[in-house]
């Protein structure tokens, strides 16, 4: 290692308590940054994970559907239309909308009704851990996550509630589908969803159209757009997307994480800046005597950005830890940080562009030295 | 006679602005030449130091030049001034300004890390410097485990182990105690044995004249005139001015 790293990193762990101090705030700054952006693409993969175990090619859906729990309809003799559309192979009903589950003890707590043709595999419920998927093609049966249990007074398969005055039992218990609005998807067959979500005969919510082998998906996305009135028609990819932004832009849920999150790199960077600096100052002495030495400023500045990115380091190790077990902790809950290898990578460039940017002001000391101050001292 | 090492003519220098003008040097004309220690004497403000800082390329001259191995500093930023002090001047300071975590050997080497001289290398010639001012035994000591002597004597190690041409030295010996001083002196004077290497030391101890080859005494930024030290060899002498 090049001496002058060396003394960078010996002035760096030689006053200890300041160092200390340094790393709790970087890793603070960027266990808040991680936390965020955490959030930001848990709440992000969670708001579409329905969308996401879907196997429809197109969406069919009223004309500014914002997002998958938009209550919009459209009718539903549009499917007829579809089907006689070109290159369409099949469109599957979708009927989603808020309900009242009764429990047992006569308590109402609202739920989200997802009723689709469970014969078909558009849409089902998947991660199932008791129960079946044919279970729930019985009259009045339904799925829900276990982790609501609790919340909708059941505990295993067969125990019974009501939806809107229906008589339900659970025919199916999953395992992870939790809704990021709190409210537990119930999935339903298409037969009783209407009657649960309160949808007229004469409306659907979405249809879901799968595409004949070798069909022109943007051919029949423009037929099917101007055939059928007040619908658009969109693709997985594309509903997923417009989803995803409501949620996270047009609520101002993803403005408020990314301001947490701008909060934590302007910290990180004061922090670091402020002790950079403080330690330049602390041995203006010795960058004095560098200079007189007849150091190059390259080479000075290298004592202070290796600093900075030497600080980057151990405060990104010790963030990263902190990150994981942030993960680990919230894996069960409603709303699961999910920390991506893209994110780490994100953030340990974030972590160091905001250490060596930190290291300016101590530059900009160091730049005004002047190296026959070593003879006054 | 050896070519000169340093040179200043017609150097004036100029410190502050309005009121607080001070003419610190005044048309000072001196040579250093290889093989000669320079002891340059004078009272607190005469100028001893600042004439020290613009002879070692720390400060520019108002007006007048200065030759460093024959290159002139005029016009030159403060990047080629710290190349030249890279390479052909060492410093040693009256409070001897070492890295106080690094070690000796550390400390040594750190003046030929500056000059791009790293690894095996440098450590060997590290070693070799600091056997030769007699702290052989002292290469992994911290200046905090060193006395004041023998962190000047590191200090000394450092100025010379990259091989300058010229030696500044700002009072070396005010800090220590008078046996240290001695053996200081002694160290100086045997690295002016060199005839590539000039040593000039700035000091109020006219006890350190035996070891001198010549003495220059400065006063209100003007060389007020020169003798022969008592180690001084005639052949050497040729200060003007």
């Amino acid at each position: 290692m090049p001496l002058n790293l060396t003394l960078a990193s010996r002035n760096l762990f030689h006053d200890r308590l300041r160092f200390i101090a340094t790393t709790i705030g970087i890793v603070f700054s960027i266990v808040l940054v991680m936390v965020q952006m955490g959030l930001y693409l848990g709440f992000g993969k969670m708001v579409t994970k329905t969308i996401d175990h879907s196997s429809a090619d197109l969406w069919v859906m009223r004309k500014g559907t914002k997002c998958f729990e938009d209550p919009s309809l459209l009718d539903a003799n549009a499917r007829r239309a579809i089907l006689s559309t070109r290159g369409v192979a099949s469109a599957a009903t979708l009927i989603i909308g808020f309900s009242d589950w009764q429990l047992p003890s006569g308590e109402l707590t609202p739920v989200f009704i997802v009723g689709s043709d469970l014969r078909e595999h558009t849409l089902r419920p998947w991660d199932i851990v008791h129960g079946s998927v044919k279970a729930l093609l019985a009259s009045d049966t339904v799925g829900v996550d276990r982790s609501y249990g609790k919340r909708l007074g059941i505990s295993k398969l067969g125990d019974k509630a009501e939806i809107r005055g229906h008589p339900v039992k659970i025919g199916a218990l999953t395992e992870g589908i939790r809704s990021f609005t709190t409210t537990p998807y119930v999935f339903v067959d298409l037969k009783h969803a209407r009657a649960y979500a309160g949808t007229p005969e004469s409306k659907v919510s979405y249809f879901l159209v799968r595409l004949k082998p070798g069909a022109n998906l943007a051919g029949v996305r423009y037929d099917l757009e101007t055939k059928i009135s007040n619908v658009e028609v969109l693709t997985t990819e594309q509903f997923r997307d417009r989803s995803r932004r409501f949620w996270l832009f047009g609520t101002g849920a993803g403005a408020a994480l990314f301001a947490g999150a701008l909060l934590g790199v302007i910290v990180g960077t004061v922090i670091v800046a402020q002790t950079l600096y403080s330690s330049t100052k602390d041995h203006l002495d010795e960058f004095a005597t560098l200079r007189a030495m007849g150091a190059s400023d390259r080479y000075i500045y290298g004592v202070i950005i290796h600093q900075a990115l030497l600080s980057a380091f151990v405060g990104f190790g010790l963030a990263s830890l902190v990150g994981f077990a942030v993960v680990w902790l919230t894996s069960g809950g409603a709303l699961p940080v999910a920390i991506t290898p893209f994110l780490m990578l994100g953030v340990f460039v974030l972590t160091i562009l905001m250490c060596v940017l930190s290291a300016v002001a101590a530059i900009m000391r160091v730049v005004r030295i002047d190296p026959i101050m070593v003879f006054a001292r | 006679m050896s070519d000169p090492i340093l040179e200043s003519r017609g150097v004036s220098k100029v410190l502050g602005t309005g009121a607080g003008k001070v003419h610190a040097l005044v048309d000072v004309n001196l040579t250093l030449r290889g093989g000669e220690l320079v002891m340059l004497m004078g009272p607190s403000g005469s100028g001893k130091t600042t004439l020290l800082s613009v002879l070692g390329c720390m400060l520019t001259p108002t007006t007048g030049t200065i030759h460093v191995c024959g290159q002139s500093t005029k016009g030159a930023d403060a990047e080629i001034l710290a190349k030249l002090r890279r390479d052909h001047v060492g410093f040693i300071f009256q409070n001897y300004h070492l890295f106080r975590t690094l070690t000796a050997a550390e400390n040594v080497q750190l003046a030929l890390d500056v000059r791009g001289i790293s690894g095996k290398e440098a450590r060997t010639k590290a070693y070799e410097a600091l056997a030769r001012v007699g702290l052989a035994d002292k290469i992994p000591s911290y200046p905090s485990e060193l006395s004041g002597g023998e962190q000047q004597r590191v200090a000394i190690a450092r100025a010379i182990v990259s091989g300058p041409s010229a030696i500044l030295a700002d009072e070396p010996t005010a800090a220590l105690d008078g046996a240290n001083g001695q053996t200081t002196m002694s160290i100086l004077a045997s690295i002016a044995r060199d005839y590539d290497r000039c040593v000039l030391v700035v000091t109020h101890d006219s006890r350190l004249a035996s070891f001198a080859d010549r003495i220059v005494s400065i006063e209100d930024g003007r060389l007020a005139g020169e003798r022969r030290g008592e180690a001084g060899r005639p052949k050497l002498f040729s200060a003007h001015g």
